[in-house]
């Protein structure tokens, strides 16, 4: 592969993987805590109305996460594509 | 030994670390003072992050205001935490490759424009100016509150401590002090919170206790905080009173703000490689989280714990505690003014209800009731707890300590970029080209004392508004900077023209429409009331319709106008990939 199709290539998977991570990060904050928090309200998690939980404590956890996750792709990303630093 | 003195030598002690840090790590050179030499750990930059963003506000205030606001408090919660996410997916590593000192470089570059540059410079000294101003006046109230010192002499002491260590050791010395002041505000925050989810539910993990039984009966905390407050006429705990539009759009221009924030930025320039923004984004988060989650769990306790404390019997059909028989922290709370008692019935005792509430005014009416009798600041909520709870005395010496490490730090990191802003892209760029290394740093020292004191000054004497815009300055950089930088790294064709169109059309859009229902120099213009805000957003929301309004003149211009030139498109292109970021490079 030339230099510059694989950096497309790269370019593509990187804009993939990004737009599955904030579509997650939007599910969770603005979906299950702000859009459905009323029904989801109605779930109880231990002493939490569910929808409550996703707001205060559930979103941030999986904020998180994903940021980690994505950190971890991006660095096997890097190196299938051979873009990696050093 | 007496509070008083137990706080002195705890607060003393933590400056003594401070300035020692400040000495071991002298910046030499303008790489050291304006982005540590870019040698930072991410996983030390990732608590110098922490330490960065949480300001006196996030330690102090938002545990109160979460209390006082239920779900409507998530906004927060979620917002100051989401626009992590964002940096470490769109932004961080981005600039980070692309290794210039500050943001205004980048926006410079990228559209190939000194007014571009310029406009970015504003942009960033107006965003953190006002949010320096209400960290400086923190540092002032924390001094004054627990050192009994007025609040001028609190001032020119946190002003003195900045000082030595910004200007002596600039991002070098200050990313390694924040390192120490996130170890002692999180201690600070976190023991007391255990201690109240403890005593509340026998389960020492805040995050845990909130959704837990209370201790001793088969009913659920919120549960019953529910139950409490309703019963005094507030609406469910768990449930909101803002629109849901409202709600959404608040939460997306802090989510979107945050990410923006040029002294947040700034902070990703300092580690080493690419990877290591990404992964330090993930450690500042999880620094932050150990307070944004217990944050909410303080916030419901203490609001249990003090409804619980005026409402003896559990319900307000039996007698409100007597004025004479008010516990010790509520006379101490009294003299500072942050609690109230106003003895309307005069009954000599202690009715708290919501008399904002038409449907329980009948209820009120017949229980002999003449409105609500306690005024509560909600910054007792945190400041208070250790006395409410009756933790020992080095635990309230702890929260001082904690309360001036959460303001000296945001407010060292505002200043640094500021002054790096002044003497790297007004200064060095614009007016001076051929200053040497040394004198562009000698320039970055006097611009951060400079800055020091125009900070402190707007601490000390607040212009009207600075209060009420703090929370601002994150509609201005959503409207702002963050869409400049976005375009700049994911789109190949928005031009110089563009993006410097819809930084403009953003900024004053976002800040006209708080002028409008705010009113700096003037009275507002209409009442800020949901009635009249533009699609049910307030002001506090409304950076997201600024950020939609930059996106949209930027592309619209820019398809108007010619593409930019080939080398930037190079440039985007090699922004694009990891390979090859070095270190910091000037030019």
């Amino acid at each position: 592969m030339s230099k510059n199709t694989s950096r497309e290539a790269y370019w593509t998977a990187t804009l993939k993987l990004m737009a599955g991570c904030l579509a997650v990060w939007f599910i969770v904050s603005f979906g299950l805590g702000i859009l459905l928090v009323e029904p989801l309200n109605s779930i109880q998690l231990f002493g939490y109305p569910l929808g409550f939980w996703f707001a205060q404590q559930g979103s941030i956890y999986t904020f998180m996460v994903l940021i980690f996750f994505y950190a971890w792709r991006m660095n096997k990303l890097d190196r299938k594509h051979d873009v990696h630093e050093d | 030994m007496s509070l008083q003195l137990l706080t002195y030598l705890v607060v003393g002690f933590t400056f003594v670390i401070y300035i020692g840090i400040a000495v071991w790590s002298r910046a030499g050179t303008t790489s050291d003072f304006y982005v540590a030499g870019k040698g930072v750990h991410p996983i030390a930059n990732g608590m110098a992050t922490a330490a960065d963003w949480m300001s006196a506000a996030s330690f102090i205030s938002m545990a109160g205001l979460i209390a006082f606001l239920g779900y409507d408090g998530s906004v927060y919660l979620m917002g100051w935490t989401g626009g992590y996410v964002l940096l470490a997916l769109l932004l961080a590593p981005y600039l980070r490759k692309y290794g210039k000192f500050t943001v205004p470089a980048f926006i410079g570059d990228r559209y190939y424009s000194k007014t571009a540059r310029i406009v970015a410079v504003i942009c960033l000294i107006f965003i953190s100016f006002t949010y320096v101003a209400g960290q400086m006046r923190g540092v002032g109230i924390v001094f004054s509150r627990f050192l009994e010192v007025d609040i001028l002499t609190g001032l020119l002491i946190g002003m003195g401590i900045v000082f030595i260590y910004s200007v002596l050791g600039g991002m070098k010395g200050i990313t390694y002090t924040q390192v120490a002041q996130y170890c002692v505000l999180i201690f600070a925050y976190t023991v007391p919170a255990v201690f109240i989810s403890f005593q509340l539910t026998g389960n020492p993990l805040p995050q845990l206790g909130l959704g837990s039984e209370i201790t001793g009966e088969s009913m659920y905390m919120l549960e019953r905080l529910n139950q409490v407050i309703q019963d005094l006429g507030f609406g469910a705990y768990t449930d909101g009173s803002k629109s849901m539009i409202d709600v959404f759009c608040i939460t997306l221009a802090l989510m979107v703000g945050t990410a923006g924030l040029p002294h947040v930025i700034v902070r990703f320039f300092t580690v080493p490689k690419v990877a290591d923004a990404r992964r330090s984004a993930g450690w500042a988060l999880l620094f932050i989280a150990i307070l944004y989650t217990t944050a909410p769990a303080v916030g419901a306790m203490a609001r249990l714990n003090l409804v619980e404390t005026i409402w003896p019997g559990g319900s307000p059909e039996t007698a409100a505690l007597a004025y004479d028989e008010r516990p010790d922290w509520f006379r101490t709370w009294e003299e500072t003014g942050l609690l109230g008692f106003e003895d309307k019935n005069r009954d000599g005792r202690i009715q708290y209800y919501n008399d904002a509430n038409p449907d329980y005014a009948p209820i009120a009416e017949a229980r002999g009731w003449e409105g609500n009798e306690l005024s509560v600041d909600r910054d007792i909520i945190v400041l208070a707890n250790p006395e409410i709870a009756n933790l020992p005395d080095w635990v309230i010496a702890l929260i001082a300590a904690g309360g001036v490490a959460a303001a000296l730090s945001t407010a060292a990191g505002l200043l640094l970029v500021i002054s790096s802003a002044v003497s790297h892209d007004l200064v060095k760029s614009i007016f001076v080209p051929k200053m040497s290394d040394k004198g562009e740093l000698m320039t970055g020292r006097v611009a951060a004392a400079v800055a020091i004191c125009v900070a402190g000054y707007l601490g000390y004497n607040p212009p009207g508004f600075v209060a009420q815009v703090v929370a601002f300055a994150f509609g201005l950089a959503a409207a702002s900077l963050f869409p400049a930088i976005i375009m700049g790294i994911f789109s190949t064709r928005i031009n110089r023209e563009g993006a410097i169109a819809g930084m403009i059309t953003g900024l004053v859009f976002t800040f006209g429409y708080i002028l409008y229902f705010k009113g700096v120099f003037f009275a507002p213009l209409a009442e800020n009331v949901p009635e009249n805000w533009l699609f049910g957003i307030s002001p506090e929301g409304i950076g997201v319709v600024g950020m939609l309004i930059n996106f949209t003149v930027a592309f619209t211009v820019s398809r108007l106008t010619a593409a930019p030139p080939a080398h930037i498109r190079e440039m985007i292109e090699d922004v694009r990939v990891p390979r090859g970021a070095g270190g910091a490079h000037s030019h």
